[in-house]
């Protein structure tokens, strides 16, 4: 049993060996779609960092009325911070919004100087921010209710609540069709790296059919045939997965330099790393599926034996 | 040995190759099978071969009748029985050592036995210095050769050999003729099929004549004689 496992193990790795050219093309193709299938993870860890980032940007922002008292915005603050869907709360009061204001305008001289002649016209602010941006609109809806209830002072503390919703329906939208699109990518190439894999490993196979047939004539059983051809098939996923990986790596620092540029927080080049141990196995495991599974197709096709 | 019993074969287009043939060959005989182009002589080996199934008739190896042998048996029979062809039938891909090794790996013999047996064989056909040539790099007589050291490695009972001259000059035939008579010498039992008449008068032993797929003649020291 292990004799014959040993022989069929090295028959296969002589053949991919001496076949040359036809292992080198089932090795390329099995290259690329790895490759597609590393970038695809890789662009994914991208995308859903550059999400989050645009997330955390878009806030609620409630501005009170000059009158409101700190008391009765922290109140406010209280029963928000209950809410589950809040994820963040930040208090900024009429004395800091006056200074961001400042800070802000610092180059318009005459626009601080009309400043000065009042008194501080701004109210003290809240920027809330949500899980989830489909929540926007229902913390809206909650925070017009509460500004109408008599604890809050019934005539209504607030002065505005500013909410882009155009960019939250945007950015609900574009997450929905993001990941439809990611796995219609996922599924086409995935399809089609298994047919052109499956119909260059054919091609080998066919190749051999005249060769085949004698291996028959002397005797050989059948698994003893097909066996070399399956480790042969397992060699090209395991090479391609290994040439893949290294391939992925002067495109991550591309992809690096990308969101460096763009400002995205994520380290994508040690992400590659941290996630290196999961990478190799991912495309080990996937490289000689495909291969072992597109020769066994092969034979089935070719060597009826 | 072998045993046909009014074996027919009549392929899809109606072409009868062979038509209620019936013969037996004894252990250790040397029986030569002659007759024109499409007389039935390679149907005839295919069948001992389990390549094809007869359409009415059985062949029997020894007790086994072959064509009720599942797939599964199918290669232990083959194992039994060495084979050599006109065209070689080697595998381009591996050398000379490599054909005659794959053979016996096949069967299962370990890796002492292919490491002794294999070299012999090959000085038997004279191809000693030969072991590490890939088969486009050898002779037509060479290849001829390696084939029957194939053949011959696992100790079959039964030789058969299709034509095998077909492709050879007549030094390399006479040369091929001889092994095929010192292998018999041995005790082992030989089917040839031939078109050359020089080989079946010198041999001197049957002669089975096929005809349109029917056995005309069956001489015990035959000539060559349509």
């Amino acid at each position: 049993m292990l004799t014959g496992f040993k022989r069929v193990a090295r028959l296969g790795l002589i053949s991919f060996w001496r076949n040359g050219l036809v292992s080198v093309a089932s090795l390329s193709v099995m290259v690329i779609t790895l490759f597609v299938l590393g970038g695809i993870i890789l662009s994914r860890a991208f995308l859903l960092a550059s999400l989050d980032e645009l997330k955390s940007k878009v806030d609620i922002s409630v501005a009170f009325k000059e009158t409101t008292t700190e008391a009765e915005v922290l109140a406010l603050k209280q029963k928000l911070t209950l809410l589950p869907e809040v994820t963040s709360i930040t208090y900024s009061s009429r004395e800091e919004e006056l200074v961001d204001f400042r800070e802000r305008n610092k180059d318009n001289s005459l626009l601080l100087q009309s400043l000065e002649e009042v008194e501080n016209p701004f109210g003290a602010r809240l920027n809330i921010i949500a899980a989830d941006p489909a929540n926007y609109e229902s913390l809206v809806a909650f925070l017009e209710t509460e500004d109408g209830l008599e604890e809050t002072g019934g005539a209504g503390i607030i002065y505005d609540i500013s909410f882009k919703k155009d960019v939250v329906n945007k950015l609900n939208r574009f997450i929905e069709v993001a990941q439809k699109a990611g796995w219609a990518i996922i599924l086409v190439l995935g399809f089609s790296s298994v047919v052109v894999t499956f119909a260059t490993i054919s091609l080998a196979i066919y190749v051999s059919r005249e060769e085949v047939s004698v291996m028959r004539l002397v005797g050989a059983q059948n698994s003893y045939i097909r066996g070399p051809f399956l480790v042969e098939g397992l060699i090209v996923g395991l090479i391609a997965a290994f040439v893949a990986l290294i391939l992925l790596y002067p495109a991550t620092v591309w992809l690096h330099q990308l969101t460096v540029k763009l400002a995205v927080p994520i380290d994508l080049l040690s992400y590659y790393l941290s996630h290196l141990f999961k990478l190799i196995l991912l495309l080990s495991v996937v490289g000689a599926g495909l291969g072992i599974v597109s020769s066994f197709l092969a034979l089935r096709k070719h060597l009826r034996v | 040995m072998i045993y046909f019993d009014r074996v027919s074969k009549v392929y899809a287009d109606n072409f009868v190759a062979l038509d209620e043939v019936s013969f037996a060959v004894e252990p250790g005989e040397f029986v030569s099978i002659v007759g024109h182009s499409g007389a039935g002589k390679t149907t005839l080996l295919k069948l001992i071969l389990a390549e094809e199934e007869p359409t009415t008739g059985q062949v029997f190896f020894h007790s086994t009748n072959i064509h009720e042998l599942g797939k599964r048996t199918i290669p232990q029979l083959r194992r039994r029985i060495g084979s050599v062809f006109q065209d070689f039938k080697l595998l381009p891909g591996k050398t000379a050592f490599e054909n005659i090794a794959f053979t016996m790996e096949a069967s299962g013999r370990d890796d002492d036995e292919i490491a002794s047996d294999v070299p012999h064989v090959l000085e038997l056909v004279g191809l000693e210095k030969k072991y590490a040539n890939f088969p486009h790099e050898l002779s037509g007589g060479e290849k001829q050769r390696l084939a029957i050291a194939r053949a011959i490695v696992n100790q079959p009972d039964l030789l058969i050999a299709d034509e095998p001259t077909g492709n050879l000059d007549p030094i390399n035939t006479m040369e091929v003729v001889q092994i095929f008579k010192k292998i018999n010498d041995i005790g082992t039992t030989v089917i040839f099929t031939t078109h050359n008449k020089g080989i079946i008068d010198e041999l001197g032993r049957r002669v089975i004549t096929l005809e349109n797929g029917r056995v005309i003649r069956d001489d015990k020291r035959g000539k060559y004689v349509i």
